[in-house]
């Protein structure tokens, strides 16, 4: 393998590994502050998803008219289609607001998931704080096959793709991005910037976290949940504000990932087995932890699929992650990162 | 009677007399009906039925018993799907060696991930019981699945599955046998009519093969729960850090209890085989697993007779509920006024038809929610609720129990 090759595949795996560590980060954001294991969360990346294709879709109703000047092949007067939005800001912005739905669904995406994330906790979390973890997953995972069930009455059984805006749809050399002539990589443009959105978010979780007075209520809350509570502050809500965030992560890691994966309603499901993965390897409850494990798994992920790797053994691509996940938890019982005490019971 | 105290020896014979007239009991509607299309009498569904109930008897053991949740039940199911064809392939197409070897493979299986997997209790259990289920789901549709050892499709068959070809060996295979899967000699798709009046009724030798096996490992199950090893699995899901401390160790149980509950999948998976000679990966796939948690919890963990409710009713649902369509409905609906049937029907047709999954998880929400013990536990519930306020109206007992007391 060459320096281009490894390159490559580093950028694979950090594209992989920042889905991964979105949706990890927020499951352990849920799990850390309320003690409860949300097997729904692929469903919320999925809804995520979702508000990219609704608002395409709502962006591209149409008028239908006729133009007598032109006939299709049957000889018919040809129907045109002009999408209500062209009409009302002109054909160049109009065209040019469709093509960017994509990042602009993370406008409509940020409000639909708090909304979705506070019901959820209030309706239906909240009253199983004192029931068993088994309970909590058998319930999430009911909730999760509704959502499925409601996303495929609504969009139908199969993919809906949406594309990225045109400008950032093509390659970009890493290469020149990085000022390094030595270097001859192109990797999707649509890519880079997930990366780069992706570390945005986290950080601003972290930053929120770290530097907010209601991050530190949180993170106190996180450690001793009766302590604060005795000092006369209103964790519970606190703590529903930060179930919506996690919920807004996820949906935000959905929406942007439209692009690199045609969204089905099958999506949640695929990403809830491997994020509860990534999570229980980072150490449930620490997000350090669920983040370093996300881009670890997509970086092993991506240099297990290259011919190198599978020539040596066989089938290495499709159980990597399994693997490490079974290595790692019985060598380092608590993940990498965890706490003691949390899950052991 | 069989070491079994009265009530359960009537449960027994109330299960094994509504298994064996299922054929009867499934099949209310006469053929000609509209109503026909509900008859959940025909053999397919009927041997689903009973195999799925197996399965479901032996999750029970495991997570009714002791608590531990598996995500990873399907990779046994599998496991012993591939071994019966396996015994087809090699021997010829009697399902007795079929069904032993599945029940042996996945037994020795259950051993190898359980034995890893019991290490952790909670969520890492059943985490780790997914990634083993996961990772062989993904060799036996990939790796095994290719040309290996001079083998043509190797162990799986990867994609197309594993089936039996004509260029098999099947040593045992003579020509009076015939020439699909068979109980010395009695084809499994055997069935004999019976027509009474307007009905007709299908009586299966499969579904009767698996209705008689079926009952069998439901009467080892009630002797599981009723013994001190029962008690004993009972003990490690109220407090398992107490029973270390006084000195027990738990994990020889819990993984006795995980072999037994691997070994019913095998067992479930094999007669699958035998009914249909076809084995493919995603019988392993982790939407199988969960099914059979589905299943479980929706009749009820921990009871007897739950798991096969749940079972029943799940693939009931699949089979006959899911083929309720917009038609039907406006068949149904049609004495009401247009508009008012047709808001109706506008609203079922997302619960019916190809819907049935979101009434399915409702359901499930709602029993997880409402009813901790399932079906079973909330009618057991309802009916102790009911005789117990008759009980008190008539004649006070002595020393109300906490449950009458609380129904106060």
């Amino acid at each position: 393998m060459d320096l281009d090759a490894i390159l490559l595949q580093v950028l694979n795996g950090l594209d992989k590994g920042s889905a991964y560590a979105l949706i990890a980060l927020g499951l352990t954001l849920i799990f850390g502050t309320l003690g409860v294991v949300n097997f729904a969360h692929g469903a919320l990346f999925m809804v995520g998803a979702f508000c990219a294709v609704s608002l395409e879709r709502l962006l591209t109703i149409s008028q239908i008219s006729i133009d007598e000047s032109k006939t299709d092949f049957l000889g018919n007067p040809l129907e045109v289609e002009t999408p209500y939005i062209e009409m009302w800001f002109g054909e160049a912005i109009g065209q040019g607001i469709i093509d960017w739905s994509v990042p602009l669904a993370i406008l409509l995406t940020i409000p639909v998931m708090l909304i979705i994330g506070i019901a959820m906790e209030r309706g239906l979390i909240k009253h199983f704080y004192k029931r068993p973890h088994a309970d909590q997953i058998l319930v999430t995972f009911g909730l999760a096959i509704v959502i499925g069930e409601i996303i495929k009455a609504s969009f139908g059984a199969t993919e809906n793709p949406v594309a990225a805006p045109a400008a950032l749809a093509r390659v970009t050399d890493v290469g020149a991005l990085v000022g390094a002539d030595t270097i001859n990589v192109t990797y999707p443009s649509w890519r880079l910037i997930y990366m780069a959105f992706a570390a945005v978010v986290i950080g601003a979780i972290f930053a929120f976290l770290q530097f907010t007075t209601f991050g530190m209520v949180v993170r106190a809350g996180m450690a001793d949940r009766e302590t604060v509570g005795l000092l006369g502050i209103d964790i519970d809500r606190r703590f529903t504000i930060m179930f919506a965030i996690a919920a807004v992560v996820a949906g935000l890691a959905g929406v942007m990932y439209v692009p690199i994966k045609p969204p089905s309603y099958e999506l949640g499901m695929q990403f809830l087995v491997i994020s509860f993965v990534v999570v229980v390897v980072g150490g449930m409850g620490s997000l350090p932890g669920a983040v370093a494990a996300g881009f670890l798994l997509g970086l092993l992920e991506a240099f297990a699929s290259t011919e190198w790797a599978k020539d040596i053994i066989p089938g290495i691509d499709q159980i990597i992650i399994y693997v490490v996940a079974i290595i790692i938890l019985l060598t380092r019982p608590r993940g990498l990162m965890g706490r003691k005490g949390v899950m052991e019971e | 009677m069989f070491g079994l105290n009265r009530n359960d020896t009537l449960l027994l014979i109330f299960v094994a007399i509504i298994t064996f007239a299922a054929p009867i009991l499934m099949n209310p509607f006469p053929t000609e009906s509209s109503l026909a299309q509900f008859n959940a009498g025909y053999p397919d569904l009927m041997q689903r039925f009973v195999i799925f109930g197996i399965f479901a008897i032996g999750f029970n053991i495991l997570f009714g018993l002791t608590g531990y949740l598996s995500f990873g039940h399907a990779a046994f199911l599998g496991a012993g799907s591939y071994a019966c064809v396996w015994m087809f392939k090699l021997f010829g197409y009697n399902v007795l060696p079929g069904i032993i070897l599945s029940v042996i493979v996945a037994g020795i299986l259950s051993v190898a991930i359980g034995y890893i997997s019991l290490r952790r209790s909670g969520i890492y259990f059943s985490i780790l019981t997914l990634a083993f289920a996961q990772m062989s789901f993904a060799l036996a549709y990939s790796v095994l699945g290719q040309d290996m050892f001079g083998l043509q499709g190797g162990l799986t068959n990867g994609e197309t599955g594993l089936q039996v070809y004509t260029s098999d060996p099947q040593i045992f295979h003579s020509e009076a046998a015939p020439n699909l899967p068979h109980l010395f000699g009695l084809p499994m798709r055997e069935t004999w009519v019976w027509e009474y009046g307007a009905w007709s009724f299908q009586f299966n030798a499969g579904f009767y093969l698996c209705a008689i096996i079926m009952l069998v490992v439901f009467y080892m199950s009630i002797r599981i729960f009723r013994s001190p090893f029962g008690m004993m699995l009972r003990a490690i899901k109220t407090n398992q850090n107490r029973l270390n401390y006084t000195g027990v160790n738990t994990r020889p149980y819990a993984l006795a209890a995980f072999v037994i509950s691997g070994m019913y999948a095998g067992l479930a998976g094999g007669l699958l085989s035998a009914m249909d000679p076809l084995a493919g990966a995603e019988r392993m796939q982790w939407t199988a697993s969960g099914e059979v948690v589905l299943m479980t919890i929706l009749g009820g963990a921990g009871t007897l007779i739950g798991p096969v409710l749940g079972a029943g009713l799940i693939k009931y649902f699949e089979n006959i509920f899911s083929k309720i369509n917009d038609a039907i409905l406006e068949g149904w609906f049609a004495f009401l006024p247009e508009t008012i049937g047709d808001a109706v029907v506008w609203v079922l047709h997302f619960f019916v038809g190809k819907g049935w999954h979101l009434t399915l998880g409702l359901m499930f929400m709602i029993v997880v929610i409402f009813l901790p013990g399932g079906l079973v536990g909330g009618l057991v519930q309802g009916a102790k609720r009911l005789f117990g306020g008759r009980r008190r109206k008539n004649a006070p007992p002595p020393s109300a129990s906490p449950t009458s007391q609380a129904a106060e």
